[in-house]
């Protein structure tokens, strides 16, 4: 794979040898406040692929993670400068349609967050909204994305038991179904095995695999091993900036900077 | 410190936990000792006046026929209102400030106006709604003035009542919604407000209870002690079956009566008074009763 660099003169269609990026952010800045979170940030997330934020905490990298699908929008007091590019197109701008967006750039939480509904309700809420109300195509919606979250096989016969009776595992594993359901071009992960018991963890670290195939997964992590083992591409961030970003293997054996090194080596952090 | 000295402390922890106890439980005990002794005093005193006569006769010169026709069919009516009136307002109003306002000096401001506007005594309101509804909007010495002005009453608490339940509401459920592009409304309606509609229905009985016993403002906007007539029914045999008449009709109510009676020279009035006393209360707890059976089922839906 070749370095992600952005080359001049190509903002609008950025292939390169390493395939097609699918999100372009360039020289962003994120304010909460007076304090600056994130410092002239440029990155280019590849197209089908799973990449890795990482970082000590209060390094940015959620707020970066929040700012891909406009999560931030929530938040009062936060300014963002710069330029975010989904498959091209602007969606840092007041213009861009954020709801639109949000179910192109699907996301997944730390803490668990299934609907106090049943099991069925909660896959197809991102359906309902969109006024999709026909029996056989949900049911249809609910055991594909089950399935795709490796999900279904332990709740095919309780779709209608309520989300809450699942354990944290399955719970996260369903909220990784209803955001799937929607057909996300991208699926962001804030850490979604930090509050997983290693078995959970490693269901889910096994579903990123699999799931790259057909979405664009952009992770955040604490966990070093974790992006190591699941990520093609890891970017490191420290204090607000990215320090490095790379392939995964290189970033991990020869980092080029010497924070990146004393980040995976355990020496701070 | 010494382990004696030590102990000597958790003893008396201890002692004080007890006698807290103690306190909270007579607290508890007054409080419903005297709720069953005016239960029990306008039972012994009314009791004997519950015949169906006294629910079907209006008010009499005689204390033995008179009735609370008038009075019930007034406090119905106008609680229709003010459910009707002040619980869409109020909720609308606390999931517009809790949801969609922002946070800025002027909703600071309006915040500590609701929270003051509760405490703002009944007769105030009662002035002005004489001025406004009254008067101003000509709306006349009718149901639907005192239904308005009991709207009013009760709408700070309605409204607070709903911004504290959707505060209660975690603010990851929003979230999950809005990621998956879900709509500011779309999240109200099938998260926020279904997962506070407990708390919510809680203020609202808290609310309608206090504006059905509510006897200073409505006298304030002209209620009658002495009516002989019902207002029109709201459904008619001939087109177009509706008839919204009967908002515009003088009124009576339940505590206006009791008001009334008490007043008389005559004990066989006193005794009147206990029993429309005792129905109020019984409609005061047949109304709590469907609030909490919509709770119920609110609550069963929800499973958290």
């Amino acid at each position: 794979m070749e370095p992600m660099v952005a080359t001049e003169g190509q903002p609008d269609s950025a292939t390169s040898a390493a395939g097609k990026f699918i999100l372009e952010v360039r020289d962003l800045n994120v304010y909460y406040g007076s304090t600056r979170a994130l410092k002239g940030i440029t990155v280019e997330i590849p197209e089908k692929k799973a990449t890795a934020f990482i970082g000590p905490s209060g390094c940015g990298k959620t707020t970066l993670l929040r700012c891909l699908n406009r999560m931030n929008d929530l938040i009062p007091n936060v300014r963002i400068t710069g330029s975010i590019k989904l498959a091209g197109s602007e969606i840092n701008d007041a213009s861009t349609d954020v709801i639109n967006l949000r179910r192109r750039v699907g996301m997944i939480f730390q803490k668990w967050n299934p609907f106090p509904k049943s099991i069925y309700e909660n896959v197809v809420y991102g359906l309902r909204i969109v006024g999709i109300n026909n029996r056989s195509r949900l049911d249809e919606v609910v055991e594909t994305n089950l399935k795709r979250a490796a999900l279904w096989d332990e709740v095919k016969d309780n779709l209608h038991k309520s989300a809450a009776e699942l354990s944290g595992g399955q719970q996260q594993r369903l909220c990784i179904a209803r955001a799937l359901a929607v057909e996300p071009e991208v699926l962001l992960m804030d850490e979604p095995c930090s509050a997983l018991d290693p078995i959970s963890t490693a269901k889910v670290e096994e579903l990123i695999h699999e799931l790259k195939d057909t979405f664009t997964i952009v992770i955040v992590t604490h966990n070093m091993q974790q992006a190591a083992r699941v990520s093609d591409v890891t970017a490191f961030f420290y204090l607000g900036e990215l320090i490095e970003f790379g392939e995964t293997a290189k970033l991990f054996t020869t980092p080029e900077k010497r924070q990146t090194e004393d980040y995976i080596t355990g020496r701070f952090g | 410190m010494t382990d004696s000295t030590i102990e000597a402390k958790v003893t008396r922890n201890k002692r004080f936990d007890g006698l807290f106890a103690i306190v909270g439980l007579l607290a508890t005990f007054v409080g419903m000792i005297t709720l069953t002794a005016l239960i029990l005093d306008l039972a012994t005193g009314g009791a004997a006046r519950l015949t169906p006569h006294f629910f079907t006769s209006f008010p009499s010169r005689f204390p033995a026929q008179a009735g609370i026709l008038s009075a019930w069919v007034g406090t119905c009516l106008i609680m229709l209102v003010t459910a009707l009136t002040a619980v869409p307002m109020g909720v609308a109003a606390g999931v517009y400030l809790e949801e969609y306002a922002p946070k800025n000096w002027l909703t600071g401001l309006i915040e500590i106006n609701i929270a003051n506007l509760a405490g703002v005594p009944s007769i105030v309101y009662g002035l002005l709604a004489l001025g406004l509804f009254v008067y101003q909007l000509r709306l006349g010495q009718s149901i639907l003035s005192a239904g308005l002005t009991l709207a009013l009453l009760i709408l700070p608490i309605v409204i607070v009542a709903t911004r504290e339940s959707i505060r209660a509401v975690p603010s990851t459920m929003r979230e999950a919604a809005y990621a998956l592009g879900a709509t500011k409304w779309q999240t109200t309606r099938d998260h926020v407000l279904p997962y506070s509609m407990g708390g919510i229905l809680t203020g609202v009985i808290i609310a309608l209870s206090r504006a059905i016993g509510e006897s200073a403002p409505l006298i304030t906007i002209g209620a009658l002690t002495f009516i002989a007539f019902l207002p029109e029914a709201p459904i008619k045999a001939e087109f177009p079956f509706i008839s919204f008449e009967w908002l515009f009709s003088p009124f009576s109510a339940m505590p206006i009566q009791m008001f009334n009676w008490v007043s008389r020279p005559q004990h066989e009035f006193h005794l009147n008074a206990a029993a429309a006393g005792l129905i109020l209360m019984v409609m005061t707890l047949v109304m709590n009763g469907i609030a909490i059976y919509f709770r119920y089922r609110f609550r069963k839906r929800i499973k958290w």
